[in-house]
């Protein structure tokens, strides 16, 4: 218990620190969303002058992210000068078409990374993991950029997938499982290129975790107790090496939110990725604040997920902990 | 009888690719910046050996391109029209490595252009444009390495060698840094930035903004290297013999980091290069006409690009090489690091 409430308050502090740093980027940032109105003789000095002071933009600092951050508690998160309302209820909408993106891409590369991690490890060295070696390093190598790239030239070249967007234009008048089959074609792409883009690394994590493992006595025991392959790869040895992987788990669900970034700008799928980059160029700061503060929430959540897991699943890590 | 270590045999590979990019002027056949109005969206050329009547010719050559019969963007080879290749030929002038002034080019045609990569929407020769837009991506990774490891550095050997709240105050920064989303960083940096600029001024914010993003990884690493350096006996001594701080990190903690920071190098060029592409390729980067890996691709935001012109995409396919060897090496180093762990991020069948 002890354990879990000091990494609460660690990563509660680590939040109100990338709040303030973010915020402080906002001053130190030249011109803002009303410096182009400006220019425009038919906006007069007073308008921008109560605009500015609509926004709080002429108060000094402090003053500013008191009240943003009493905005954020109330879950709006500011406001955007762009689509005038809460930043809130716009990056949630965002977020959750994200999720949707992600939360899918990560079970299936973690379902296939898993298998065929601890298949490659049980043959280390031999042919088979020699060939999937070679083929996770010419993945690696491709940089995710020209993945998502090639994917899409590849879907518009054979016409087979959707490209761009979520959905179809006539998706409001389709019935249930036309809307499911849809939104499935759309998400092909998108999902395929955060899929191949992650598999390499859990790949090769899964079978060094589970090689290492492999050697120890206790298992030349378990073989020799007589208990059958699977179990003895998938109840033994992935059990004992779950600490690192673990860890990666932990990464994988901190960057649910900002890891597709670069596919949904490419495959223009409707996430916070687009709207990032849009609010980045219209100079809408609180949007960028925003999106930069959710995703910091899922990253540093991430860590304090598996944190917590490791906790439940190491028991060296209980005592040591229990003792201080 | 092997001898030489295999990150010899990388640095030889990455070495003999830089130097394509940086002898740039006198591979590419043609200006990256010259526009060719009348010839937008060529298509590849194919070089061929043996010609549409099975002739052998030593000398390869491509044919010219022509329009389509009743189409004003497609076009096919003229197979009455081969354009011989010539090699070492006179063509417009560059600066060899950015001073030498000279003309001759590896290859180039007497008539007709030969865009081995096909062209681009004004007609510039997209290979030209490839090879050139690597000397500002891979200078951008490089420079942006360079800035992420002195301050990583200093930090890092600042924190470790004094220790106390100033290690505590530095690395607590740190943190946040690691717990800041990379890519979301970069680009809300970038956004508080003026967003149309000159490309050498952008080029160099580019470098800073990147160079400033990733420290905190390689603090920490430093960090590591310098508590446990200034522990050995022999840092004892010397400062026993009344050694100062500074010619104590000089001679003596310093060197022990230069191997963390070399296997950091290999990694953080590729990851930097990368970034610069992205922030390029989103306009975010160096501008037009400028070419960059990133800006090179950028035109394939438009879906009418997409479609018709897939040569467009090529480009993409350049750093591949270059990943590959920054991988190779990374991957050999930590091997030299660590020799008996199992390869976890690296292609360790490759080396």
């Amino acid at each position: 218990m002890r354990f879990f409430l000091r990494r609460l308050s660690h990563a509660f502090l680590l939040l109100v620190g990338v709040s303030i740093l973010a915020f402080l980027f906002t001053t130190l940032a030249p011109g803002n969303y009303f410096d182009e109105m400006r220019l425009n003789p038919q906006i007069s000095p007073e308008t921008l002058a109560a605009l500015r002071a609509q926004y709080q933009l002429d108060r000094p600092l402090p003053v500013r992210y008191a009240s943003w951050m009493n905005s954020v508690l109330h879950g709006q998160m500011g406001f955007s000068f762009a689509y005038n309302s809460p930043v809130g209820p716009l990056l949630f909408v965002r977020a959750r078409n994200t999720l949707l993106l992600t939360i899918t891409a990560t079970l299936i590369a973690w379902g296939i990374a898993l298998p065929l991690g601890v298949w490659s490890a049980e043959r280390l060295g031999r042919l088979p993991d020699r060939l999937l070696s070679w083929a996770t390093a010419a993945l690696l190598v491709i940089p995710d950029l020209a993945l998502a790239l090639g994917l899409l030239v590849f879907g518009v070249r054979t016409g087979r997938f959707p490209v761009g967007g979520m959905t179809s234009l006539d998706f409001a008048s389709l019935p249930p499982a036309g809307k499911l089959r849809d939104l499935a074609l759309h998400m092909t792409l998108p999902v395929a290129a955060l899929v191949l883009s992650a598999l390499p690394l859990l790949i090769r994590h899964v079978r060094a975790a589970v090689a290492e493992v492999l050697n120890a006595p206790f298992m030349l025991a378990a073989r020799g107790h007589g208990i059958p392959r699977r179990t003895l790869l998938y109840r033994y040895a992935l059990r004992a090496a779950a600490n690192p992987l673990i860890s990666l788990f932990g990464f994988s669900i901190g960057v649910l939110l900002s890891g597709s970034l670069l596919v949904e700008v490419v495959m223009s799928w409707p996430g916070l990725g687009p709207l990032l980059l849009e609010s980045i160029l219209s100079r809408d700061l609180y949007v960028v604040i925003g999106g930069v503060l959710l995703s910091t929430i899922f990253l540093v959540s991430g860590n304090f997920v598996a944190d917590i897991l490791l906790y439940w699943a190491d028991p060296r890590i209980r005592t040591k902990s229990g003792s201080r | 009888m092997r001898t030489r270590h295999p990150f010899v045999r990388w640095l030889a590979i990455l070495g003999a690719l830089h130097a394509i990019v940086v002898c740039a002027g006198f591979f590419a056949p043609y200006d990256p910046i010259e526009q060719d109005r009348k010839n937008p969206y060529l298509p590849p050329m194919p070089l061929h050996l043996m010609d549409a009547q099975g002739h052998l010719h030593l000398r390869p050559f491509a044919y010219a391109l022509k329009l389509r019969e009743g189409a004003f963007d497609q076009y096919e080879q003229d197979i009455g029209r081969p354009v011989p290749l010539r090699f070492f030929k006179y063509g417009p002038g560059y600066r060899l490595l950015g001073f030498l002034p000279a003309r001759i080019h590896l290859f180039g045609s007497k008539d007709a252009r030969i865009c081995l990569l096909g062209t681009d929407a004004y007609g510039r020769d997209q290979f030209s444009r490839l090879l050139y837009g690597g000397q500002i991506s891979l200078l951008a990774g490089i420079l942006g390495a360079g800035c992420t490891l002195s301050i990583g550095l200093c930090v890092g050997a600042a924190a470790g060698y004094f220790g106390g709240w100033r290690d505590d105050a530095l690395m607590r920064v740190a943190e946040l840094f690691l717990a800041l989303p990379w890519l979301y960083l970069l680009f809300a940096l970038r956004a508080f930035l003026p967003l149309s600029l000159s490309p050498l001024k952008a080029f160099f914010l580019i470098v800073a903004v990147i160079g400033a993003v990733g420290w905190a990884r390689p603090a920490r690493l430093v960090r590591g290297v310098v508590l446990s350096a200034k522990e050995r006996d022999f840092v004892r001594a010397a400062r026993g013999f009344g050694a100062t701080d500074s010619y104590l990190l000089r001679r003596h903690i310093l060197p022990e980091t230069s191997s963390v920071l070399l296997t950091q190098a290999a990694i953080l060029i590729p990851q930097y290069v990368l970034a610069e592409m992205t922030l390029s390729f989103l306009g975010l980067g160096v501008p037009e006409p400028a070419p960059s890996w990133g800006n090179l691709l950028s035109n394939l935001q438009q879906y009418s690009v997409l479609v018709s012109y897939w040569w467009m995409y090529l480009p993409a396919l350049a750093m591949v090489p270059f990943f590959l060897g920054y991988l190779g090496l990374a991957s050999s180093l930590q091997e030299r690091l660590e020799p008996y762990k199992i390869e976890r991020t690296s292609p360790g069948s490759l080396a």
